[in-house]
């Protein structure tokens, strides 16, 4: 009875983690699946098509068929593959995907692990998801699979530093490695850490977009080139683990830049009492995507698509209730995290809706022109930044100026920085061939 | 209690995977266990409360030098390597070598054993059972205060080692 005690109270101050964690592991296959619908319909739109229709109005019950058809699909393994390897691989790629998103603070209570390194940890552990890509790739005996893993490899080292030098610049506004202090941190400051630093969170986002090979820097799995890349032998359940991984690395990049950049959990204008009827949005906008699905649910062909889209209804009008909850005054301590939770997840999925904007409207990069957008410009760059956030950080922090002013006065100097830095890459001597061979 | 399970659990799996490194014929394996020896470590960094060496120790050795190794690896043709010899001559030399390395760690447990305070069963110095102060900050300041001018030329040594990469592996710049 003793030790029973003794394990409950061991255990006490994990539980609420671990629920946490057992929500986000089943929320987040539904939520990748819905990206995956929100990209093709974009896409869809973009090019002056309908996209999926077939299944649910407007096909919102596509990805539940879509996941169902993976998990059903025969799993191939090749004969001449490295049988260990091929199965261990995309698991690699999950883990680290799903390890990744503990350190994201989707609220100020709901944050799975708030440590004092928060940020690093979630950059250390994001980074092994390589290893899944690139063993994978080499598993797979193919040629195929063998270039697409060289490449991400290769992308990803490259990007890796910008990436971590736009953080760099954040960090130093910040002044703390914790999710969740930056978020504080950046309220107290009153501004989104994009406006003090755009340089930073715009090299963030390139190098975000390459870090997670995404159009137009998707050369690991260029179709025209490589078939599907690293990818190209795994089928079925395989597959599919593999798919979550990269919309998990894109939630977790969307959620870097979130906390990071944009306010985090925090509503827009979250100081200013005269935008308090901001906190109504989040309850009215699922009321209304309740009653849409209600309105469309008998108008569907199938009994279980009716069922479904009723079921979605229900659904939407469960998360609904919380939110409205937090307005009603005795229950205002519901406020913070189930609000959190909302502006959170819009932001993120606003940021990646910009993903699917920019995947549409550029071509897809040269693997060399990749590498020198890379090397020559955004590192360089990235540095640069970091050392002018400084000067402006010192500038007031102990020159006394304003925090607009310095900001703009470092914003300025990395602007002209950039300038430089792509006149120096247009001027440049190109290689030739001889040259290439000899090194 | 937890903290020893733990413990064991990571100098286990580093002590295992180290040595299925060296003993693996297929090159991509030895990587792959590399990795885990290293994400052991990694862990018990954790268990020292040491979050900031942990975080560094996966960016930089297994982000970033293994992710270097196994892109090489992957371009050797393995079918010719796996025929090589694995082991050279020099057994001899090994066993004298790791015998020293072996009495240099008795004694060194020897000779802390001699104060107690603050020091576990082997007579180590121990970590506080609470968290101890951010240690991103703690690095910081130990290395640009009390080490400053070693840890300037460590830098210097590093660039020097970059540029001369550079002039050697490029013939004209």
């Amino acid at each position: 009875m003793e030790s029973m005690q003794a394990l409950i109270e061991f255990f006490r101050p994990h539980l609420l983690p671990l629920i946490y964690a057992l929500v986000i592991v089943a929320v987040l296959p539904l939520l990748v699946g819905y990206v995956v619908l929100l990209e093709r319909k974009v896409m869809a739109d973009m090019q002056a098509r309908l996209g999926p229709m077939r299944v649910g109005p407007h096909g919102l019950l596509q990805p539940i068929a879509d996941a169902v058809k993976l998990l059903l699909k025969e799993d191939i393994t090749p004969a001449n593959a490295d049988k260990v390897i091929f199965w261990v691989a995309p698991i690699i790629s999950v883990t680290a995907g799903l390890l990744a998103l503990a350190a994201l603070p989707f609220g100020p209570a709901f944050l799975i692990a708030d440590l004092n390194i928060g940020l690093l940890f979630i950059v250390a552990i994001s980074s092994m998801g390589l290893f899944g890509i690139v063993l994978g790739g080499w598993a797979s005996n193919s040629h195929y699979s063998l270039m697409g893993a060289l490449r991400s490899a290769a992308q990803l080292v490259s990007y890796e530093v910008a990436a971590g030098m736009a953080l760099v610049s954040g960090v130093l506004l910040a002044g703390t490695l914790s999710t969740r202090l930056i978020v504080e941190n950046q309220s107290a400051q009153g501004v989104w850490f994009i406006f003090l630093s755009p340089f930073a969170f715009f090299i963030y986002l390139v190098a975000s977009i390459a870090e997670t090979n995404r159009a137009p820097f998707d050369m690991p799995e260029a179709e025209s080139e490589l078939v599907a890349g690293y990818m190209t032998e795994f089928s079925g359940f395989r597959w599919s683990l593999y798919f979550l991984a990269e919309y998990a690395n894109i939630i977790v990049v969307g959620g870097i830049a979130t906390t990071l950049f944009l306010g985090g959990w925090k509503r827009p204008f979250a100081g200013t009492s005269r935008m308090d009827f901001l906190d109504y949005f989040p309850a009215l906008f699922f009321v209304a995507l309740a009653g849409y699905c209600f309105y469309r649910a008998p108008k569907q062909p199938v009994a279980v698509q009716k069922m479904v889209m009723a079921l979605f209804g229900g659904l939407c009008l469960l998360l609904a209730a919380p939110l409205a909850a937090g307005l009603v005054p005795p229950l205002a301590g519901w406020k913070a995290p189930v609000h959190g939770g909302f502006w959170f997840v819009a932001k993120v999925m606003s940021y990646i809706y910009f993903f699917l904007w920019i995947r549409f409207t550029f071509p897809r990069y040269r693997f060399d022109q990749l590498m020198q957008l890379g090397w020559h410009f955004l590192i360089p760059l990235s540095i640069l930044n970091v050392l002018s956030l400084g000067i402006g950080l010192v500038l007031h922090r102990q020159g006394g100026w304003s925090l607009g002013l310095a900001m703009g006065f470092s914003t300025v100097l990395t602007l002209i920085a950039a300038f430089g830095l792509a006149y120096a890459s247009e001027h440049r001597r190109p290689v030739t061939e001889g040259e290439a061979e000899a090194g | 209690m937890a903290d020893q399970v733990l413990f064991y659990f990571f100098a286990g799996l580093a002590v295992l995977s180290a040595i299925l490194v060296v003993t693996s014929r297929n090159t991509v394996y030895s990587a792959v266990f590399l990795i885990t020896t290293l994400l052991a470590t990694g862990g018990i960094f954790l268990t020292l409360r040491a979050e900031f060496l942990f975080a560094v120790q996966i960016i930089l050795y297994v982000g970033g030098i293994m992710v270097l190794f196994v892109f090489v690896i992957m371009l050797v043709n393995l079918d010719v390597s796996v025929r090589q010899l694995q082991f050279n001559r020099q057994k001899w030399v090994a066993t004298l070598l790791s015998l020293v390395l072996g009495g240099e760690l008795l004694a060194a447990f020897a000779l802390a054993r001699n104060n107690q305070q603050g020091r576990d069963l082997l007579g180590l110095p121990q970590a506080a059972a609470t968290a101890l102060e951010p240690n991103t900050e703690l690095v910081g300041k130990v290395l640009f205060e009390k080490y400053m001018i070693p840890f300037e030329i460590a830098s210097v040594l590093l660039l020097v080692a970059l540029i001369g990469a550079v002039v050697m592996g490029k013939k004209r710049i």
